[in-house]
């Protein structure tokens, strides 16, 4: 007897293949995988390097902020307003840089600007109960107008003494030919996966989208683990907009804009679930590869750009309605 | 000697007497039924053992010293442990991951340490095996039956050197047959020699596995009984008012 109930208890329900195979994850992984693949057969001009390093630099964008957003929506929460949080924070960058000051001094007030913003959001809704989706709402509005502000609605492209370094910080390839907007983006996926995994602060990010009163009741700081969140949010937001803004070259006061719609479909088509508890860091880069491939190739095919969004819209509700059929034959 | 002992404990808020000068004690290893209507301050006397009140008067002792709690963490310390009526897990994570929520073991030096989830679902499963229970550590709580969530629950109470246990209406919501695993859970629990107090509103569970029963009404312990020497009938007047008090 005593046997059996040890078996039971050390028997694993799913093996790790099982699990991974279960994810919708992995089906979107392969989606993408497919549609590249009949792309490098379909048209010249996919698998050529040129167009490769494209879009492996187009999605980092999305991307990087969609890692920040993962974790927002994982604690059962939403980030409206990183796109105009990278507005922001490349504006103060481009203006403090425009001002004679160092690259340093830049990206120093660009990340504290989206610290500050961060925190301003997590506080709100953590402390005072705002709804997270009115509060970043607000920000939306608050952050793009504070841009238009801080630079006079102009143009901003000299950035000073570390022009040349900003630029290639943001345009060039440093390693084996790969964009440098890329390595950023694998060392924050990585940094994003191991704290989810690994880390105390990851496994309460999932308890408190998971139920936010046990997690209460259990001793786990939720408040302050949710300011965190959000600020990590507009962090991400803010280190896109630095790389952004040494891709591009310019700064103008609508960039960004739209981009938190696209950032909240790359991470629920990577498996995160707008109810909180479910999200991860590589379906997080998935979701974004899916959504750039879309893009990409309806170019390449000749297809109307017009479509673009049906399609990306498609996607995101194919990708949860695999979850739906998923949920529905476990609760049968 | 008594590992809990209430004297003369009162607790109102504003004009209201939640709980009137209540003196009980409870020794290891006793399983306690406390029963009693709503409002009749049951919970508000459970949430003053577990730190979430102090008492306006009276004092409470542990093994003879001065207990004094200031928030929920304090009971936790001195081994008094809560199962919440909603048990308060997360579905979206594993047994293990719950049985140590707030308390997640970690391996490693300082900002470089790591969840260590080896020992952690060794460990749960070492707490399930003592509790009988077919609970796998690696097993989401959403699939979960309502008697493996409630061992989850109770799981975490073993962590530490529990002494007293607090369960609020744990046979509330479940099946006939998950009510007596339940129940042995609680047994397994008497076995390690830790004192349950078990808030109920069912009679026949508070028979089947209690030692002693005490009812409150009105905020005021009107009975303490050996369960041996008491029936549902008395009880149930109790509770009611028919029956005024009994010694």
């Amino acid at each position: 007897m005593a046997t059996t109930l040890e078996q039971t208890i050390a028997h694993k329900q799913q093996s790790w293949l099982s699990r991974i195979v279960g994810t919708q994850t992995f089906w979107v992984l392969c989606a993408v995988l497919l549609a590249c693949i009949y792309l490098s057969f379909a048209t010249d001009s996919f698998a050529t390097t040129k167009n490769l390093y494209n879009i492996t630099r187009n999605v980092t964008f999305v991307a990087i902020i969609a890692l920040g957003m993962t974790l927002v929506i994982i604690t059962g929460g939403i980030d409206l307003s990183v796109g105009s949080v990278l507005c922001l924070c490349s504006m103060v960058l481009g203006v403090t840089m425009h001002a004679g000051y160092g690259i340093e001094v830049g990206i120093a007030a660009a990340i504290a600007t989206a610290l500050i913003v961060g925190a301003f959001n997590g506080v709100l809704i953590a402390y005072l109960g705002f709804p997270p989706f009115v509060v970043t709402l607000g920000m939306l509005s608050i952050a793009r107008s504070l841009a238009m502000v801080a630079s006079g609605n102009t143009v901003v492209f000299e950035f000073g003494p570390d022009h040349n370094l900003l630029l290639s910080l943001g345009g060039g390839a440093w390693f084996f030919g790969i964009a440098n907007p890329v390595m950023y983006m694998i060392v924050l996926a990585l940094l994003t996966g191991f704290v989810l995994r690994w880390t105390r602060f990851g496994r309460h990010v999932y308890a408190i989208g998971g139920n936010e009163h046990a997690a209460t009741l259990t001793g786990v700081p939720v408040k302050p683990i949710k300011v965190a969140v959000y600020m990590i949010s507009a962090l991400s937001a803010g280190i896109a907009g630095i790389i952004q803004t040494g891709w591009l070259g310019a700064i103008t006061t609508n960039i960004g804009a739209g981009l938190e719609l696209q950032v909240i479909a790359a991470a629920v088509i990577g498996g995160a679930n707008l109810a909180g508890g479910v999200g991860t860091a590589f379906g997080a880069l998935v979701g974004s590869a899916l959504i750039e491939v879309i893009r990409n190739s309806l170019g390449l095919l000749g297809i109307n750009a017009f479509w673009q969004g049906t399609f990306i819209g498609g996607a995101i509700i194919l990708a949860v309605l695999f979850d739906r059929i998923r949920n529905f034959r476990q609760s049968e | 000697m008594a590992v809990l002992e209430l004297t003369n404990v009162s607790r109102h808020f504003g004009a209201i007497q939640a709980v009137n000068d209540v003196s009980f004690s409870i020794e290891p290893g006793e399983v306690v039924g406390l029963m009693g209507d709503n409002g009749a301050g049951k919970s508000t006397l459970v949430k003053m053992i577990a730190g979430n009140f102090r008492p306006s008067e009276g004092s409470m002792k542990m093994d003879g010293a001065e207990l004094v709690l200031h928030k929920p963490v304090d009971a936790r310390r001195h081994g008094i442990e809560i199962v919440h009526q909603d048990l308060a897990l997360c579905n979206n994570l594993t047994a293990a991951a719950n049985v140590f929520l707030g308390r997640e073991l970690r391996k490693g030096v300082g900002p470089f340490s790591v969840l260590d989830y080896a020992t952690m679902y060794r460990r749960a499963g070492e707490i399930f095996k003592e509790l009988k229970s077919e609970t796998r550590p690696r097993d989401l709580v959403k699939q979960m039956s309502g008697g493996q969530r409630q061992a989850v629950a109770i799981a975490r109470t073993m962590l530490s050197e529990a002494r007293i246990v607090l369960m609020d209406e744990p046979t509330a919501a479940i099946s006939v047959r998950q009510v007596a695993e339940v129940l042995n859970l609680i047994r397994e629990l008497r076995g390690k020699g830790i004192a349950v107090v078990l808030i109920s509103h069912r009679m026949p569970d508070v028979f089947d596995v209690a030692d002693r029963v005490i009812v409150m009404r009105r905020g005021r312990k009107v009975a303490d009984k050996q369960i041996a020497r008491s029936s549902p009938e008395e009880v149930t007047g109790l509770i009611t008012g028919a029956i005024e008090q009994v010694a």
